[in-house]
């Protein structure tokens, strides 16, 4: 048994197993990928000590400070259960089961998805969540982003030096991201905004050809031949069914990242704390390793 | 004995920059092909894979989508 399993190695999980470790705690590190989100960020310019760096960089350092560490890491995994019974805590993965006096939970958030029909289908076959990653595959086509936020209009700004035309399909009245990318996009010539619009399926052959749209009541076919949903994100918590979530599914913490079960604590994104930033989350990860070490010491 | 492996990537997707960093970790030689710059190499990609994420890795003929490192190291046998 462990003294501590981290679920997660984004800023959160390392952060807290670089301190667990230090701390000299028997930790057992699990995760589906390193960095999390910070992997797949642009630029960082808010990091305090780097006035620039990209996220795959910054994620990569990460990674070497936890790996100075003798720790026990299993990557690929995902958690299927996480659930308390006497002094255990029991974490089942896809892969395996283990047990360990405490938890910190640093599983952070995902896309969310639009959940109409052809989305499954035409992953990565037209359809992706990373327009960091595939934007240039797109070089010439014409594609659409669905979203009205900062992040749908970032991918859009990423899409206007490659694509032919792009479309955003936004379900509100006007777009909310930053006015100085609103500026961007208005400027632009090969942008079509298209409000009040709501995405009622993804249709192709083998790859995407199009996308049905709802707007005024009526349905038209949109042919793109790329689909970048930017619509916000949801958090890693579906397999903690005992613990206390806010009403968008985000882990209850005190300013201690005590979870609502003595023992199992949480940190970074799939918390309730406000404001979600690589720099905050690292310093939430610090402080539930800590509190796990008030913890141990007491018990 | 040694496979032939090419990375298709883009430069801005942090998995390849990942996938490609853990070749050179493991001193495995690879071909960097961008599809980003190039059209041809792009359909290359996607007509190997059968869909349009990055990155895609041939290993000796075996496709690998994404950075899967169990899958990787199993081809490589490593």
């Amino acid at each position: 048994m462990y003294d501590l399993i981290i679920i997660g190695a984004g800023p959160a999980g390392i952060t807290a197993a670089v301190y667990a470790a230090r701390k000299r705690m028997s930790l057992l590190v699990i995760t589906r990928d390193i960095g999390g989100q910070a992997a797949i960020s642009g630029d960082i310019e808010n990091y305090t000590g780097y006035q620039f760096i990209t996220g795959p960089e910054l994620a990569a350092k990460f990674e070497e400070h936890m790996r100075r560490f003798d720790i026990a890491l299993r990557e690929n995994e995902e958690i299927v259960e996480l659930k308390k019974t006497g002094d255990k805590i029991l974490v089942k993965t896809n892969k395996g089961a283990y047990e360990a006096r405490t938890a910190i939970i640093a599983s952070g958030k995902r896309s969310r998805e639009l959940n109409v029909p052809g989305e499954k289908e035409f992953r990565n076959k037209g359809l992706t969540y990373c327009a960091t990653c595939d934007a240039p595959l797109f070089s010439a086509k014409a594609v659409a982003v669905i979203g009205g936020g900062n992040s749908a209009l970032d991918a859009a700004l990423q899409l206007i030096k490659i694509a032919k035309h792009t479309y955003i399909i936004n379900i509100a009245s006007s777009l909310t991201g930053d006015a100085i990318m609103r500026e961007k996009i208005n400027e632009s010539e090969i942008v079509t905004v298209f409000n009040n619009t709501q995405v009622t399926a993804i249709f192709g052959d083998k790859f995407v050809t199009g996308i049905k749209i709802k707007r005024e009541g009526k349905e038209e076919d949109l042919s793109v031949e790329g689909v970048f949903i930017e619509i916000g994100l949801i958090p890693n918590s579906e397999f903690t069914q005992e613990i206390e979530r806010n009403q968008l599914g985000e882990i209850k913490v005190n300013c201690r990242n005590e979870t609502n079960i003595p023992g199992v604590f949480a940190a970074g994104d799939v918390t309730d704390v406000p404001e979600k930033q690589i720099i905050i989350a690292a310093g939430e990860g610090s402080k539930a390793a800590l509190s796990v070490f008030r913890y141990l010491s007491r018990a | 004995m040694d496979k032939k492996v090419l990375v298709y990537s883009t430069p801005t997707c942090p998995y390849c920059i990942r996938a490609k960093q853990f070749l050179k970790d493991n001193s495995v030689a690879f071909e960097d092909i961008d599809v980003s710059i190039n059209q041809a190499v792009a359909s290359e990609m996607v007509s190997k894979s059968g869909q349009m994420g990055v990155p895609v890795l041939d290993i000796g003929g075996e496709i690998i989508v994404g950075f899967d490192k169990e899958r990787i190291k199993t081809a490589l046998g490593l």
